[in-house]
């Protein structure tokens, strides 16, 4: 323990220097630089098992240091090793690990694949950094790396005017949630004096430390709206749809299995700041965002886009969690989310490049049987995003959750909306893959699709496995993950699963998750048959609904007619203030400068001008008078000598008389 | 020695203004400087006089300053004339009031 | 008595000759007028028991200035014949009236100075020998300063008086 902490720091440095060395390289060393940022984030993979080892055993351990004085205070950084933080890294290095294998095959055509390949070692860099951070300054840090990362990634083609935009919006989106959360971050270090999460083995982030509950209450929920904006939650979630513009891998990685889960990462690093009204607002939050996101995802027809809608609404799962249940709950869904959704984008990757860079799954249909591995794997994606019982992750985390929303003494209304969102989710996930795989093929594209090559295929297993494997750590019957977290062992005991406390909601779950995969399997399995260009059969049904839901509530639109217009309206405003008001200031002062000079070049005319002038002729005249008395003529001095001597003499006689 | 000092002081004040007015009116160069040898000699007439009729003539120092006047005079002459025959080869003239070089 | 009309002799040519020197048109007869002045000092200084210097005077004015001048006015002969040059002579009104004003303020201070009325000191003679004696004691350092101020005074003459070199002699 005291020996792998001492070599934290590497788990993010090695990815950095990889990043660092591919920036260096030339585009034409394609091998070399996947090999340097694959192998580095090997190091931190083995780096975090070895943590991850160490945390079994013993509890939390922190090296901390100073970065700097000023004053009387001093700013200390550092990193921690705790179950919570060894698991996060476990699962990111992991899942980077698999998603850079992968993205080998995806990218191989990619010209600019060096410059792919830094960019993916900074961002894991960023994240394992953010996962071991100690203090909240450092944490924002690699936040706002992750942030820059993603932004990178997600504009990786801007030559793509959709792709440019998308980067711009999901950093802009992110950056007015960051805003809170700095100035959340602020407020905590004016209350508390530091931003360290443990210092000598004691939490620092006690609502006490930050002045009260009303104080630490305001300042969980400002930093809370950094969580929002980076998990998508609403009303800040507009961005991670759009960027599905960025390649598949990056969707994978960041935009579903890593980065947006740094904001439930954050509310439960700093999950003993939450007060009971903060927790009260987060859940209420994730509930929204989880159904709101799912009704969206029932409608879209773009494979990634649906996937996006999906991956809002697991993070509302996670929010709603955290907010009912605690660290742990948010935390089991947050890590088999993040491999089964990795598996369902890198599946959805591998269907995109087999139909030669097709994105609409009405276009798709009958792939089962052109791409048999990503079918079964995208299978077993899929089945675990819907919570079919007892064999996938998906359905213990979530069953988790709602259990705790089950008993959550707030209100049963987010449970309720849990259901809903259960449902929803199960609907549109057997919609995707009716249309996808089941059926007959709808365009010559999908008739001619290729499975992918086995770098992209032995992802898919292995992540295939694990997001059926990882669903046993948490089960109600052995809650291994749940007391790896919070510190205790847990027992093996099958009783646990049949009590009356989680049974009802688990039969519950289980009826509407399959109500949801039946219905729409009718619907959609008949559908599936017929020619591509009839309408969705819920767009028949319900045309207008679909319409209003197919447009994502129209909020983007919303948005576009609220905030983006009364920005450029207040630009518009500071334009005309800058160009009328300030710029009429500066041309008066200019014109006023003007005057001045003029009146000075008057004055320097008429009056320095001409006395000068006129002092000038005077003493010319004056020299013209005198020099007239100097005529050469000899006669002339000494005939004035004769007067001067008479005169002298005369004053000198009546001087003397 | 019945003529008094005051009858040589007059003699040389007549000596001396004649020799000023002709300097100062005749315009023939040699004229001024003939002007100007008898306003000197006029001096010296004084030197003389006061040592004559001075209290210590035993010292001679009339004399001296006479001998010496005579002396200067005489390196003044000449090259008073030489100047004015050099001016006179430029300028074919000995008249001073075209000597106006030095004018203002 | 024999005195007095001696000094007023004495007085009167050397009187005369200056103003003839002044006067005249003809520069030849204004030297010899000239020279005639220098002579009646001359006599006068001998008349004041100073020998030595009287005879300095007439070997230096008489046979030497004067022989200078003479030849100075022979060599600038052409000057009176510039046309301007009759009008030259009638300007007197320029140096007659300054003339008479310093004589007037000299005679007047003459007359009004009291002291001036004395008698001469008897028995004064000075020989040669004592001359001699003083200027090689007491006023040996003015001798010597007169002798390089001649001798600067003789190379200044000869080089002002030279020929110009034959490059400039069209100017001339």
């Amino acid at each position: 323990m005291e020996s792998i902490i001492q070599y934290l720091w590497l788990i993010p440095t090695a990815p950095l220097l990889a990043a660092g060395a591919g920036a260096l390289l030339p585009r034409r060393r394609r091998r070399l630089s996947a090999g340097l940022a694959i192998g580095a984030i090997s190091i931190s993979f083995l780096l975090s098992c070895a943590a991850f080892w160490a945390t079994l055993h013993s509890g939390r351990a922190t090296s901390n240091f100073r970065w700097f004085d000023f004053g009387t205070t001093s700013v200390q950084m550092g990193w921690v090793l705790d179950p919570l933080g060894a698991i996060m890294a476990v699962m990111v290095a992991l899942v980077s690990l698999l998603i850079f294998i992968y993205s080998l095959g995806y990218m191989a055509k990619d010209e600019n694949f060096t410059r792919f390949f830094c960019f993916l070692a900074l961002f894991a860099a960023a994240m394992l950094g953010l996962v071991i951070a100690n203090s909240l300054l450092l944490f924002f840090m690699c936040w706002e790396l992750v942030g820059l990362a993603s932004y990178l990634l997600i504009g990786f083609w801007f030559q793509k005017p959709s792709a440019a935009a998308a980067a711009k919006k999901a950093f802009i989106v992110t950056r007015i949630g960051d805003l809170g959360f700095l100035v959340g971050m602020l407020w905590l270090y004016a209350k508390a004096g530091t931003h360290l999460f443990y210092d000598h083995g004691q939490g620092c982030l006690e609502p006490a430390a930050a002045g009260g509950l009303v104080a630490s209450t305001a300042i969980a929920l400002l930093i809370f709206c950094g969580a929002v904006g980076k998990s998508g939650q609403i009303p800040l979630h507009v961005w991670l749809p759009d960027a599905m513009e960025g390649p598949t891998p990056v969707s994978a990685l960041i935009h579903a299995a890593t980065m947006v889960a740094a904001g439930v990462f954050l509310i439960a690093r700093v999950y003993p700041l939450m007060t009971p009204g903060a927790l009260q607002v987060v859940t209420w939050v994730g509930a929204l965002t989880a159904v709101f996101a799912a009704s969206i995802a029932v409608a879209q027809s773009d494979i990634k886009r649906i996937l996006a809608y999906s991956t809002v609404s697991q993070l509302g799962y996670m929010m709603m969690g955290l907010g009912a249940g605690g660290v742990a709950v948010g935390m089991f869904h947050l890590t088999t989310h993040a491999f089964f959704k990795a598996l369902l984008f890198l599946g959805a990757g591998s269907v995109i490049h087999g139909c030669h860079e097709e994105q609409d799954i009405r276009k798709m249909g009958g792939l089962r049987l052109r791409l048999p591995v990503t079918f079964a794997t995208y299978a077993v994606g899929m089945m675990a995003l819907s919570g079919v019982p007892l064999f996938f992750s998906g359905f213990w985390s979530k069953d988790a959750i709602l259990d705790a929303l089950h008993h959550w003494r707030g209100s049963q209304v987010p449970f309720y909306l849990g259901l809903l969102g259960a449902f929803l989710t199960a609907f549109y996930m057997t919609r995707q893959v009716c249309r996808v795989f089941l059926g007959k093929p709808m365009t010559v594209e999908a008739e001619h699709a290729h499975e992918s090559p086995p770098v992209m295929t032995v992802p898919l297993l292995i992540l295939a496995a694990l997001a059926v494997m990882v669903g046993f750590f948490g089960t109600p019957a052995w809650p291994w993950f749940q007391a790896y977290l919070d510190g205790g062992s847990a027992g093996f005991d099958l009783s646990k699963l049949m009590n009356e406390h989680q049974l009802p909601v688990m039969l519950l779950s289980t009826a509407l998750v399959a109500a949801g995969i039946v219905w729409s399997g009718w619907i959609y399995g008949r559908a599936s048959a017929r020619p591509a260009r009839e309408a969705d059969p819920l767009e028949v049904a319900q045309p207008a609904l679909f319409a209003c839901v197919q447009k994502k509530f129209y909020v983007d639109e919303f948005y576009d007619a609220t905030v983006v217009r009364l920005t450029t309206a207040f630009a518009r405003f500071c334009d005309w203030l800058d160009r009328v008001v300030l710029g009429g200031l500066v041309r008066a002062v200019c014109w006023l400068a003007l005057a001045l000079a003029r009146l000075d070049r008057n004055v320097d005319k008429s009056v320095v001008n001409e006395g000068f002038d006129i002092g000038t002729e005077a003493v010319r005249g004056a020299g013209q008078w005198v020099s007239r008395l100097q005529n050469g003529q000899v006669q002339r001095y000494l005939r004035v000598i004769g007067l001067a001597f008479c005169g002298l003499l005369i004053l000198l006689l009546w001087g003397c008389a | 020695m019945t003529p008094s000092l005051n009858q040589y002081l007059v003699l040389s004040a007549l000596l001396f203004g004649i020799g000023l007015a002709g300097a100062l009116a005749r315009r023939n160069a040699v004229l001024v400087l003939i002007g100007l040898e008898l306003m000197l000699n006029a001096a010296n007439l004084n030197f003389i006089a006061f040592w004559r009729f001075g209290p210590h003539p035993e010292k001679l120092m009339g004399l001296m300053f006479v001998l010496f006047s005579i002396a200067i005079a005489a390196g003044e002459a000449a090259l008073g004339l030489a100047l004015v025959i050099a001016i006179y080869r430029h300028r074919r003239t000995a008249q001073v009031d075209r000597f106006d070089s030095l004018k203002g | 008595m024999l005195n007095e009309i001696a000094f007023l002799l004495c007085a009167a040519l050397t009187l005369a000759g200056a103003v003839a020197a002044m006067m005249l048109r003809n520069l030849v007869h204004c030297a010899l007028c000239a020279a005639g002045a220098f002579a009646g000092l001359a006599a006068i200084y001998l008349q004041l028991d100073a020998e030595f210097v009287g005879f300095a005077q007439l070997l230096i004015y008489v046979g030497a200035i004067a022989i200078l001048i003479v030849f100075t006015v022979l060599l600038t002969r052409g000057a009176e014949i510039q046309p301007g040059a009759a009008s030259s002579a009638s300007s007197w009104w320029k140096g007659v009236p300054v003339g008479a004003l310093v004589l007037a303020c000299l005679i007047w201070s003459i007359m009004a100075s009291p002291s001036l009325v004395r008698l001469p000191s008897p028995n004064v003679h000075a020989p040669v020998k004592q001359i001699g004696e003083q200027l090689m004691n007491q006023f040996v350092m003015p001798l010597e300063t007169i002798g390089l101020l001649l001798t600067a005074a003789l190379l200044g003459a000869v080089v002002i008086g030279l020929r110009e070199p034959r490059t400039s002699e069209p100017n001339s």
